[in-house]
């Protein structure tokens, strides 16, 4: 590592409408070494990198490149600066063959003819650079999610060649494949590229990195060499829980639990092992675990959006079928999903018709809700959970995003469910709107209901949880119960413990 | 194989069997005079496909082929009879016209972020009403240099003689190919059909290709509307008719994809002489009729779409 | 803390149905443009708004205006929600040929005139269920599910009838397609009827909203627990009923069925008057009669067109004319030039 760093962002700060994203953040990136940048969602990561490469622009701050300020327009120009990225999702062309895809935009041609001959060669030699003897012919969506991400480093490589970006390059990867391309990572480390590597996977950081930067919030937590950091460490910074814990085990757990109400037993599918879990009456059963820990999916899995392969579902002891989202609701499930722009609100809707619909598909078409009906629904809901709305027939979609996801919740209220799924209910609100969410929880569970609360937010997730359920590589590994809810617990599950260290 | 090669070699069998299925019955069939008229009946078809082809590829759609093709025919008529124009200057100012045409619609869907359907519908009704503006009636051309072309052909063995037209549609074939699938502008247009979003993140200039898209394909049905106008000396505003769905037809059962991506320009010349070869086989019939033609293209095109469906839907994968 | 909400709902909005003021609806864009061109056909032609009594119908350019819109009119009914879904049905116009075809020929071989009539909207209903299908079980684009019946219906419609114009003269089916009642033409009628039951039947069920659902945003519907799929099948298959009515009323005022002509293009007008009634491509929110008063402007314009004395087909430059004005105002450019900066979310 060298000693001027080859990017540098100072001060970066950046805002959407009245959310501040970024407050203020410095991040280097030297060449020669392996930078990992982490947080959970909402923390800024994906905001910075958008900056760091062009694709936003700063509101504050400044990017300098080898000491020089510059301005970056877009991707593209953040290329021809030397800083090239790899997303997640191939931003590859999965129709066009892999020489294509390395060489589109600067084909050689002769007599004004794409050279085919010599794309194929150059490709196959600048490939097998990276230890990729493949047809480079063929399409590319023919090959594994790994070898598009080393073909999508080799073109980004060979673009820019100063910096590069992997923008969780590992979250479809199996094992394997994940060493592969790490092989191919520090190979370029050592050749001199500055890398830095976003991903949410803490084994790798430490498998790869040699610094880290941690945000959370929109602000830096912190930037450290790895070495002088543990696992442990590092989930408590990115959860941002220094041992403030506000857990009442007195007043949640140990005491006289409901009936059982609902029942999950041996539920799974492709890819996603198979876990029993019951939830009770005036329960919360909160669920931790970082992101890609497969809580997601667990709760895709109960609600039927993702039919399961193996398992039952028992409500108050008797079988149901759910194997769609509308046996679900039929069964008295509600779900709010964690993208709520993209499954949840139907933002050209008025905040009535989003409150009132779950409802009315459980009615049927031809039991329609009077206006009358629907007014007032929307209206004790709206009050119920103080729903700031100008007026309930304006389109949700000019609601804020905490006024948004308390639609949502009415939404499911409006069903008198007997279970309710959240997933993230508290991401990306303004505190206002998170306090109501978390009193809301607390309420439902006093009246009887059975909640199953996916959260990142740690001390939320302890203050009205029951139960605690850790989930970790697709799998509950720990359940925490009364006074075993203690926060080193809880990181050290999602870490896992020392002992537990994966080779 | 490659995956996008399947839907090809579909078409191309299914040709090869139908040609013999239509040998055997009717024997005739199998001469040089039927594959030379082949060529010159779907002249202007072929040559029409060929634009739709680019344009489907990048994920789009041409609606105004038709029209365009029936407005060149009326505007090449009135420049020759009426302006007195050479017949080559007249297909020149014809084509400048469809080319201009066709870079507004292509501007008009990249900055006003529209449906190509929507814009080239508007195409259609403005090409169409602009054609029967200039002539509500059919307006019909003597020339000598038409006479001279219509006369003219290379004779093949076995009597069958390849038109002027038919060569035009040689040509633009093969120029079509290797725009296709040798030039950069050619790995634009698939990079477009491909992913949009991939596309300007790897440097495809969307803007300046969807433009020249658009351009190339009213360029070609303009072309299509002089081979149209050779073929049958006259300039008429309700000339080709429906054909951008002959053209849609012939592109998706040559095995491309319709929601752009994959294909072949080869292909189309496929697809368009299997529709050829139905529309032959009916008359040498004689008993059935031509409405069989639409019935039979609707099927393929059916099957075709099922067929992409089930390729493209999970391909292998290699590691 | 304070609660906005409650306090800003008018508390004078009477329940449900919401009554507009008439002065916002005299202040659409669709209303204003209906009477502009209105305006412009009574400059051309001083006699266009008299409406004569003779022979226990009325006559006049404007009952002329509501006959030959009634056609596209019916169309855009059905296309309206299918297009509220995010879809688009290209076929409607061939179903209308398929549709005259079967009642047509039905009739000529003697079958009873209100079975062949039921025969035709059932062969209707048949082809939309055939597009809801490849639709919503093979997953397939609108576009091109529907671009398959709009290639081959003409060829199925031929294949009733033989490639011959059948002709006819069963009163029944002429009276469908010139008849009056009331005073009223018949397509009139049927297509006021049908708009009234359509828009009852969305709006007095749930039906509406949850097309609206489904069209707004898919994943948010499933994950709301509605059935889009079964939606789906009923919105093509009633477009495709639509189309089968549409296609008898024009069978019945030419007296015969021709499978080559009968509905040519005008899926295209039934698209432009959804559109012009307001109804985004992008699907969503929907409105019937709005979609109803767009085929008015359209025929509207073209009666114009007419009675000015120019060639008929100087129609298609003004429609054109129409989509680009159109395309134009609902562009992202012009939004950005009219937005009023609401303090939107991203």
């Amino acid at each position: 590592m060298t000693e001027r760093p080859v990017l540098e962002a100072r001060g970066i700060v950046k805002v959407f409408g009245q959310h501040r994203a970024l407050e203020a953040v410095d991040f280097t990136a030297h060449p020669g070494e392996v930078h990992a940048l982490l947080g959970e969602n909402g923390a800024g990561k994906s905001t910075l990198i958008k900056i760091l490469t062009g694709a936003y622009q700063p509101d504050g701050g400044e990017l300098l490149l080898e000491g020089q300020p510059i301005t970056l327009r877009d991707p593209l120009h953040g290329q021809s600066y030397g800083i090239g990225t790899v997303y997640q999702e191939v931003n590859l062309l999965p129709n066009r063959s892999v020489a294509e895809n390395l060489f589109l935009g600067r084909q050689p041609t002769r007599l004004g003819l794409v050279d085919r001959k010599r794309i194929d060669a150059q490709a196959r030699e600048l490939l097998s650079r990276y230890g990729l003897d493949i047809d480079v012919r063929a399409e590319l969506s023919e090959y594994s999610v790994a070898v598009q991400q080393i073909v999508a480093i080799a073109r980004a490589v060979e673009l820019s060649g100063k910096v590069l970006v992997l923008d969780e390059p590992t979250a479809s990867l199996d094992r394997n494949e994940v060493q592969r391309l790490f092989d191919v990572v520090r190979a370029l480390k050592a050749k001199g590229l500055a890398i830095i590597f976003i991903t949410h996977f803490l084994d790798q950081v430490f498998d790869l990195a040699d610094r880290v930067t941690i945000l959370r919030n929109g602000k830096r937590v912190t930037t450290q060499a790895l070495d002088t950091l543990n696992t442990t460490d590092v989930v408590r910074m990115m959860l941002g829980k220094d041992v403030t814990f506000e857990h009442h085990p007195s007043a949640l757990a140990g005491g006289p639990k409901g009936a059982v109400k609902v029942r999950f037993q041996g539920l799974g599918r492709k890819g996603m092992p198979a876990f029993d879990l019951a939830v009770h009456e005036g329960e919360v059963v909160g669920v931790a675990g970082l992101l890609g820990s497969g809580r997601t999916e667990v709760a895709r899995l109960m609600f039927g959006v993702d039919g399961a392969d193996t398992g039952e579902v028992f409500v108050d002891g008797q079988p149901v079928s759910i194997r769609n989202p509308a046996q679900a609701v039929a069964a008295g499930f509600g779900f709010c999903p964690e993208d709520r722009k993209l499954d949840g609100i139907f933002g050209d809707l008025s905040v009535r018709e989003n409150i009132i619909i779950a409802l009315q598909a459980k009615l049927g078409w031809f039991k329609a809700l009077n206006r009358e009906d629907q007014v007032e629904l929307a209206g004790r809901y709206a009050e119920a959970l103080d729903i700031r709305a100008a007026d309930h027939d304006m389109p949700v979609k000019l609601l804020s995003g905490g006024n948004q996801q308390k639609v949502i919740l009415a939404r499911w209220l409006a069903i008198d469910p007997t279970f309710l799924i959240l997933d993230e209910p508290t991401r990306g609100i303004d505190v206002g709107a998170h306090a109501e969410i978390v009193r809301t929880i607390n309420r439902l569970r006093e009246e009887g209901l059975a909640l199953f609360v996916i959260s990142s937010e740690l001390d939320e997730v302890v203050a009205y949880s029951n139960r605690i359920v850790v989930m970790r590589d697709r799998e509950m590994v720990a359940e925490l119960d009364g006074d075993a809810i203690a926060p080193d617990a809880i990181v050290q599950a999602i870490a896992g413990t020392p002992e537990e260290a994966r080779p | 194989m490659t995956r996008s090669l399947r839907p090809l070699m579909a078409t191309a069998l299914i040709f090869l069997f139908a040609y013999m299925l239509a040998v055997s019955q009717q024997p005739a069939m199998l001469s040089t005079r039927v594959l030379g008229n082949f060529l010159t009946d779907n002249a202007f078809l072929g040559i029409a496909a060929v634009g739709m082809t680019f344009v489907i590829l990048s994920g789009g759609i041409d609606l105004s082929v038709g029209a365009v093709i029936g407005f060149t025919t009326v505007l090449v008529a009135v420049l020759i009879m009426w302006l007195q124009l050479h017949p080559l200057i007249a297909f020149a100012i014809a084509l400048i016209v469809a080319t201009a045409f066709g870079a507004i619609m292509g501007a008009a869907i990249h900055y006003l972020k529209v449906p190509s359907f929507i814009v080239t519908l508007a195409g259609m009704f403005l090409a169409r009403g602009g054609a029967s503006v200039l002539s509500p009636d059919s307006i019909g051309i003597q020339h000598d240099f038409y006479a001279t072309v219509q006369k003219s052909y290379i004779l093949l063995p076995g009597g069958g003689r390849l038109t002027v037209v038919g060569i035009i549609m040689l040509v633009v074939f093969a120029l079509a190919i290797l725009l296709a699938h040798r030039t950069r502008f050619g790995s634009n247009v698939y990079a477009l059909g491909g992913s949009e979003t991939s596309a300007a993140l790897m440097g495809v200039p969307v803007a300046r290709t969807t433009i020249s898209i658009y351009a190339l394909s009213s360029f070609l049905a303009g072309l299509a509307g002089v081979v149209f106008s050779l073929y049958t000396s006259a300039g008429y505003s309700l000339n080709a008719l429906g054909v951008e769905l002959d053209a849609i037809a012939a592109v998706v059962i040559g095995g491309t994809l319709l929601t752009g991506g994959y294909g072949f320009v080869a292909g189309t010349f496929i697809g368009v002489m299997l529709q050829g070869l139905v529309q032959t086989y009916i008359v040498f019939d004689g008993t059935l009729s031509s409405w069989w033609t639409k019935i039979v293209v609707g099927v393929l095109l059916f099957m075709f779409i099922v067929l992409q469906r089930l390729v493209f839907r999970a391909g292998p994968r290699r590691t | 803390m304070t609660r906005p909400t409650v306090d800003l709902r008018p508390t004078t909005q009477p329940p449900f149905p919401r009554p507009r003021p008439l002065a916002t609806f005299f202040t659409r864009p669709q209303v204003i443009a209906l009477a502009a061109v209105l305006f412009v056909n009574w400059l051309l032609f001083p006699g266009f708004f008299s409406v004569t009594w003779q022979d226990g119908r009325f006559f006049g350019s404007l009952i002329d205006v509501l006959n030959r819109g009634a056609p596209v009119a019916i169309l855009a009914i059905g296309m309206t929600m299918v297009i509220a879904t995010k879809g688009v049905d290209l076929s409607v116009g061939a179903v209308m040929a398929i549709s005259g075809a079967t009642a047509a020929t039905l009739v000529t071989s003697g079958i009873p005139a209100p079975i062949a009539v039921a025969a035709a909207l059932g062969t209707g209903l048949l082809c939309g269920l055939w597009n809801g299908i490849l639709v919503t079980l093979l997953e397939i684009q609108p576009i091109i599910a529907t671009l398959v019946l709009m290639v081959a219906g003409r060829g199925l419609a031929q294949l009733i009838t033989e490639g011959y114009i059948v002709t006819f003269s069963d009163p029944l089916l002429i009276f469908i397609g010139t008849g009056s009642f009331l005073g009223f033409p018949m397509p009139v009628i049927i297509a006021a009827t049908l708009m009234i039951a359509a828009t009852l039947s969305v709006r007095r069920t749930a039906l509406g909203l949850l097309i609206e659902a489904v069209g707004v945003n898919r994943s948010a519907a499933r994950f709301a627990g509605l059935k889009a799929g079964a939606l789906l099948l009923i919105v093509y298959s009633f477009a495709g009923f639509c189309a089968a009515v549409s296609g008898l009323i024009v069978a019945g005022d030419i007296r015969g069925a021709d499978a080559n002509n009968a509905g040519l293009w005008l899926e295209l007008d039934a698209i432009l008057a959804v559109v012009i009634g307001g109804t985004s491509l992008m699907g969503g929110r929907f409105s019937i009669p709005m979609a109803v008063l767009g085929a008015m402007i359209i025929q509207a314009m073209n009666t114009g067109i007419l009675i000015s004395g120019f060639s008929p087909q100087f129609n298609l430059v003004v429609k054109s004319a129409v989509i680009i004005v159109i395309l134009v105002l609902q562009s992202p450019l012009s939004a950005r030039l009219f937005r009023r900066l609401p303090g939107a979310p991203k």
